[in-house]
């Protein structure tokens, strides 16, 4: 029986660079160079789904107006406010949590689901998390349609000044301060991406991760001023900013949400929510680029 | 210039079963310490220790039984699996065919499907359409290219699959076994562009039980066994050593021109690294 045969082999074996800055981030630039692939699949994942029906993707749009409409109607009356300006609170709200939801949600199964093209094609495995998110900003882009319909019909009661109830802070209304909405949602975009690189390999690993956060994530939705506003935790300590505000503003969520729906309303704007939105995406950011070299290697092994 | 090197390289893969990959395990276990050894996970030496270098022109055949590793070591060759010990290192754009299926669509037409399959395998959208035809052509799937690729036979997606692989132009191919399910018509058209393809291709490695195909497509051969290269050399020799005889003795003389070989095995014939 042969041995193995002697080859020349090239040179003397370099250290294997699998777990190097410097292949994480090829890996980060090489899936941002195939935008054509992950656009085009994103694209494909939202037509898929509604491949077959008659409206397709408009479904999209019509169930997010009818919860829309149905959460405005419930909680204005519930609350005691005025529909023409919370109505469109909670639509906008919504429509961004949905934005938040899916790229946490789809975030942590992101390679899993993907487990068939990983083992199969050699790519940078942030092409699926580029595809991720890209379908959630499609799908984004879809809602927003019911945030222009919104913003039609209740037009005449936000281009003014106005106030939501219980709330002492006066709202400016619509104006140029609208278009801070692009780089908040953009920085929003950047968040949603880390949240699924990270997200995503460590639920790689543990398989626990998906079904806990699917599990919480309805009870941060509760917990986050969506249905509701700050200016009622306002009103129920009158005032007397007690340990109850800080349950919105130790919420991270609250802070993303805000930065977009804020311009979107034509609400007041507080900078330290992009203070805050700015520091989690640094440190974001550190832990997913950390996760990613070291166990980049390892994910076509774990899925 | 085209080269696939590995260096002392081995594959290990984790088996985590349902306790061992939740997160529970993991800290508790921590805390007990008599439970750590439980923790530990087992582990499957898929390749062990291969050290192998090919560059441009290589045409290598992948022989071994079921489970030898021939599909890991393709899958550590295309740089999907990156050692767990050793290193490797691959120049080239690589185009690898394992499994037909994938990233296929059933849900989407043939059409669609040849787009999304060349743009993974990193030609631009503008490209692909230029080749449709070309494909369609050759796979000779007509209309039903317009339909979803469900209503597909499994010889009808295989011909769609080697009809994109071999209308690209790769530096590195990589094919795993299982173009089996066409009809022998198709086989010898596809056999033509393969064989074409691989001309073109820098540099091929193929995994197939058939060793009409791999005389036809491969000059040397790697022979795998329980995840360790058993033998590298020649494809005769390789085969030889493999099946236990000759298989270019039963050859028809016509045959044997065409591949280039004597036909009577000299012992060491042919071999350029043995």
């Amino acid at each position: 029986m042969q041995a193995t045969s002697t080859i020349e082999q090239p040179a003397a074996p370099p250290a294997s660079d699998s777990r190097s800055w410097s292949r994480a981030f090829r890996d980060i630039r090489e899936a941002w160079g195939q935008r054509e692939l992950w656009a085009h699949l994103g694209w494909q994942d939202i037509k898929q789904r509604y491949r077959r029906s008659v409206i397709g993707p408009l479904w999209i749009t019509i169930g997010m107006g009818s919860t829309a409409l149905a959460l405005g109607l419930l909680y204005s009356q519930l609350f005691g406010q005025d529909i023409a300006t919370f109505l469109p609170y909670v639509t906008v709200g919504f429509i961004i949590w949905n934005f938040i939801l899916g790229c946490v949600v789809e975030g942590t199964d992101v390679f899993i689901a993907n487990e068939g093209l990983i083992k199969q094609l050699p790519a940078p495995i942030s092409i699926y998390v580029l595809r991720m998110v890209w379908r959630q900003v499609l799908l984004f882009l879809h809602n927003l349609i019911v945030y222009v319909i919104v913003l039609a019909i209740f037009f005449s009661s936000l281009s003014h000044p106005y106030y939501l109830q219980n709330s002492q802070v006066e709202h400016p209304g619509l104006g140029l301060g609208m278009l801070l909405a692009i780089p908040a949602f953009a920085l929003l975009v950047i968040n949603g991406s880390w949240v699924a690189l990270l997200f995503g390999i460590v639920s790689t690993r543990f398989r626990d991760i998906p079904p806990v956060v699917s599990s919480f994530i309805n009870l941060v939705f509760f917990m986050t001023p969506i249905v509701w506003s700050t200016g009622d935790l306002t009103k129920v300590t009158n005032g007397t900013g007690s340990w109850r505000t800080a349950v919105a503003e130790l919420n991270p969520m609250y802070h993303y949400i805000e930065i977009v729906r804020a311009p979107l309303l034509g609400h007041q704007q507080s900078w330290h929510h992009w203070v805050v939105v700015g520091a989690l995406t640094i440190v974001g950011w550190a832990l997913a680029l950390t996760a990613l070299r070291n166990y980049r290697a390892r994910v076509s092994y774990w899925v | 210039m085209v080269s696939i090197d590995v260096w002392n390289a081995s594959v290990d893969f984790p088996i985590f079963e349902a306790k061992s990959r939740s997160l529970k395990k993991l800290v508790l276990g921590k805390v007990g310490g008599k439970i750590a050894t439980e923790t530990k996970i087992p582990i499957i030496e898929a390749l062990h220790d291969i050290s192998i270098s090919l560059k441009e022109g290589d045409r290598v055949g992948l022989v071994g039984h079921n489970g030898a590793g021939k599909s890991t070591l393709l899958r550590l060759l295309s740089g999907i699996y990156e050692p767990t010990r050793g290193s490797s290192r691959i120049v080239g754009k690589v185009a690898p065919v394992f499994d037909l299926g994938v990233g296929m669509d059933p849900e989407i037409s043939g059409f669609e499907n040849i787009i999304i399959r060349g743009l993974f395998l990193g030609m631009s959208r503008k490209q692909m359409e230029q080749r449709v035809d070309d494909i369609a052509e050759f796979t000779e799937l007509g209309d039903y290219l317009s339909m979803p690729l469900r209503t597909y036979s499994t010889g009808m997606r295989v011909r769609l699959a080697l009809g994109v692989v071999t209308s690209i132009d790769p530096e590195i191919l990589l094919l795993d076994e299982g173009i089996g399910a066409v009809d022998a018509a198709f086989l010898n058209k596809a056999r033509d562009r393969l064989v074409d393809l691989v001309k073109r291709s820098g540099l091929l490695v193929f995994a197939s039980h058939s060793d009409e195909f791999l005389m036809e497509l491969c000059n040397s051969a790697i022979w795998m066994d329980e995840g360790k290269v058993k033998m590298h050399g020649s494809l005769r020799e390789v085969l030889t050593a493999y099946k236990g005889k000759d298989p270019y003795e039963n050859l028809s003389p016509e045959m044997l021109e065409r591949l280039g070989e004597a036909p009577a095995f000299a012992g060491n014939g042919g071999g350029d690294n043995g």
